[in-house]
């Protein structure tokens, strides 16, 4: 489109503004670069329309238009959660605003900076059921951090500066902000930087001393303790003072889920993820703890198992900056309301550097006699099939520890925690919380859209893959070349596991057709513009991976045929005490209770 | 969360909250997803130009209490909370009833009005509307009382409360915010 053509572009009704006066959506694009926010996902439609306007002409804000809204939401998550920036995404309003609830509930549970952008019809239309109406601030009140539906075209500045204020500072999370079409057409001074009202946002950053002294004396004491690390402690960026807390102690330390790469999984101190699919040392470290320290970390039930018989003699430190959290799963006996920073930092700190470190000596010994007997491993099918796991592994060797890995939700999220080493914080981004299929193409987009530099694999599964592959498109035309490994097993993998355990083999609804080629996953590769490549034999990994490495101008979609029986070992069943784990099919590690 | 409800003793909530829309959707929405059960609610404006005050009686136990209360906190419009303990506090109830009364037995519905110091509002062939004010106990006395004549309608609102000395929960939430 030429000049002359954006010219003849009617210009919203009313008076002509001047210098200082803006129509909401010009103060809507200024407010955007005035928060230094270089990309925005979306996709325009009616009543987000005028938006689009002045965000055509931009020079500050790219707009990266996606295929589905669903993709705007994760995409914005991934840079996020790569670049510890807010991400942004914008959609219109009625079907373009639902579409993004998955992403805000995702980005809730995970405790991710976003800003959701939605239009919303004419103020004088809410309420009538017009085309294209839904009530989306009420639609994701239980999803969001805070929402605003916007009733004055003045505001328009100072909400956006508070949802980006409220967003990144405390417990990140998401904020929507719905702005009806008649506001973004109407016009108001404009005025940066607005004034903030939020009298009733106060987050507790500084951590108490009487609380810090009190968790030191116990740490210093404790002959079975454990440094418990979750989300929190990427948020917080406090990996340096993690280090700093767990070599001062010599404590083991395990790692979430959501916490991979916060301490590096090569340091003698790291014995593994707890949880479900945890390590044994990991798991047995947390069960048989007589403290843990609990770090940005929510006593998940995916962490616990069944919360009851969950490490009965520990004792429990909790620092976390959202006091709801403290006690809500699991009593603290000392907790600590604060930034992670600012509490391990003074933990660290204050930490008795003459405890003894033969108090642990048992406790260390029986941990690396449980890391030494039950490592974590896989076995190579007699079929001849690939083991998704060793794809994974050698992915994680070849691209190695500078690359961004991003997965999806099951089976192969599991074994891309297990089989890949992360030595650095932001290297692992997935969804935790809410377990959402569909996360890894869109989120490892954004994520490559903020580390340009930096290799990004996307590792999916093949009914992951089918939610949002759309986005491949969007990175084609776009010059995002992320990689996407397919793990592909022809099932819902992780539900057919619980199939073959649980429910007698009766394999309900989980075979997807894949290995049968529909859909033929390089085939649709190339017509979103990728190059797409298939391996089926082991022999061919390396080199298949070597090829996809070498494509850097566009995005590359490897389609690995794998076994479809493949199990992720260990697992403690749901529901059951964490002492029921098992190391691997019908292999119980007894936790003796002599040992402690 | 089912072992939450209704598991505790009835305890008065005050929260003060910024007068903007959806506030009482969010107040509301988060004691329905986190499993509490609101027994009675009460909004009104304050003395103080754009804080509502949210009175809310919650049936649940001193735990589950804490974690509501945290939640609540969280909420960015929230600006404080106070349990309001019967001792420390006054706190009052507005009853209409609409008590069947014929020329033979209005005379004692009016004397059980009087002795509750409640005040007959509207009067029928048939019916005496009586308004009374009240803690719940004392509510609930006097429609135990009523209830044999026959009661053709009630509307109670929801308890409101303040606590008793001179401190003001709306100036310190003011203060906090200055």
């Amino acid at each position: 489109m030429n000049s002359s053509d954006k010219l003849a572009i009617p210009r919203p009704p009313g008076k002509r503004p001047g210098p200082s006066t803006l129509t909401g959506a010009q103060a809507l694009v200024r407010s955007l670069e005035e928060l230094d926010v270089e990309v925005v996902f979306g996709i325009p439609g009616g009543a987000i329309l005028p938006a689009y306007d002045p965000l055509f002409d931009s020079t500050r804000v790219r707009h990266v238009l996606v295929r589905h809204e669903q993709g705007a939401g994760h995409a914005a998550t991934g840079y996020a959660q790569a670049t510890g920036r807010v991400g942004v995404c914008m959609a219109t309003s009625g079907p373009g605003a639902t579409n993004l609830v998955t992403p805000l509930a995702d980005a809730y549970m995970d405790s991710v900076p976003i800003v959701a952008i939605t239009g919303q019809v004419a103020s004088a239309m809410i309420g009538t059921d017009a085309f294209q109406e839904a009530d989306i601030h009420g639609v994701t009140m239980p999803v969001t951090k805070h929402g605003y539906l916007v009733t004055d075209v003045a505001d328009i500045p100072r909400v956006l500066a508070e949802a980006f204020h409220i967003a990144s500072t405390g417990r990140p999370g998401p904020v929507l902000v719905d702005i009806p079409k008649d506001l973004l057409q109407a016009s108001a001074p404009f005025n940066w930087p607005p004034r903030l009202e939020l009298p009733g946002y106060r987050p507790t950053t500084q951590p108490h001393g009487k609380q810090i002294r009190q968790a030191n004396e116990l740490l210093a004491k404790a002959r079975r303790p454990v440094l418990y690390v979750g989300g929190g402690v990427l948020k917080a960026h406090a990996c340096d003072e993690l280090k700093q807390l767990a070599e001062a102690s010599g404590a083991p330390v395990v790692t979430t889920l959501m916490a991979r790469g916060a301490f590096p999984d090569s340091h003698e101190l790291h014995v593994g993820m707890p949880g479900m699919h945890g390590t044994v040392s990991a798991v047995y470290a947390l069960q048989r703890s007589d403290l843990i320290v609990a770090l940005g970390a929510r006593f998940d039930d995916r962490v616990t198992g069944q919360i009851d018989s969950f490490a009965p003699d520990a004792k429990v430190v909790h620092v976390d900056i959202d006091p709801a959290e403290i006690g809500k799963n699991r009593h603290a006996d000392v907790p600590i309301v604060g930034d992670a920073k600012a509490a391990i930092a003074q933990l660290a700190a204050g930490y008795d550097a003459n405890a003894p470190r033969s108090r642990m000596d048992q406790w260390w010994s029986d941990i690396n006699d449980l890391r030494a007997r039950y490592p974590l491993g896989y076995e190579k099918h007699s079929d001849g099939t690939l083991a998704p796991q060793q794809v994974i592994e050698r992915i994680g060797k070849i691209a190695g520890g500078d690359t961004i890995y991003v997965t999806g939700v099951g089976q192969h999220q599991m074994w891309a925690s297990q089989f890949i080493g992360y030595d650095k914080p932001y290297s692992f981004l997935n969804s935790g919380g809410l377990g959402t299929m569909g996360y890894a193409v869109p989120a490892a987009m954004g994520a490559k859209f903020g580390k340009p530099d930096t290799v990004v694999w996307a590792i999916d599964g093949d009914g992951c893959f089918q939610m949002t592959n759309q986005e491949l498109a969007t990175c084609a035309l776009e010059g995002i070349p992320v990689k996407v490994a397919i793990i592909n097993n022809g099932n819902l993998g992780m539900v057919r596991q619980w199939q073959t355990l649980f429910y007698s083999k009766r394999y309900s609804n989980t075979e997807l057709g894949t290995h049968n080629r529909v859909p033929d996953f390089v085939k649709l590769a190339e017509a979103l513009g990728c190059v797409g490549l298939r391996c089926e034999t082991e022999a061919d990994i390396d080199a298949t991976i070597e090829k996809a490495m070498a494509i850097n101008d566009r995005p590359v979609v490897v389609d690995f045929i794998v076994g479809a029986d493949a199990m992720v070992w260990p697992m403690v069943p749901a529901g059951v005490s964490n002492d029921q784990i098992l190391a691997a099919r019908d292999v119980r590690p007894i936790f003796d209770e002599d040992e402690c | 969360m089912t072992e939450r409800i209704e598991s505790g003793r009835k305890h008065t909530m005050s929260v003060l909250v910024e007068n903007k829309p959806g506030v009482l959707s969010r107040v509301t929405a988060l004691f329905s997803r986190r499993g509490f059960n609101i027994d009675s609610l009460a909004v009104g404006e304050t003395e103080q130009p754009g804080i509502s005050r949210i009175t809310i009686v919650v049936d649940a136990a001193e735990l589950p209490l804490e974690q509501v209360t945290k939640q609540l906190n969280k909420l960015i419009n929230v600006l404080k909370i106070v349990e309001l303990e019967p001792t420390g506090s006054v706190q009052r109830q507005l009853l209409l009833v609409k008590v069947r009364a014929d020329s033979v037995t209005r005379s004692q519905v009016v004397e059980a009005a009087n002795l509750f110091r409640a005040k007959v509002v509207d009067v029928t062939p048939d019916t005496v509307t009586i308004e009374a004010t009240g803690s719940s106990g004392k509510i609930e006395a006097f429609l135990q009382v009523i209830e044999p004549f026959g009661i053709a309608e009630l509307a109670q609102s929801g308890l409101v409360g303040l606590g008793r000395g001179a401190k003001s929960m709306t100036s310190m939430a003011r203060s906090r915010a200055a």
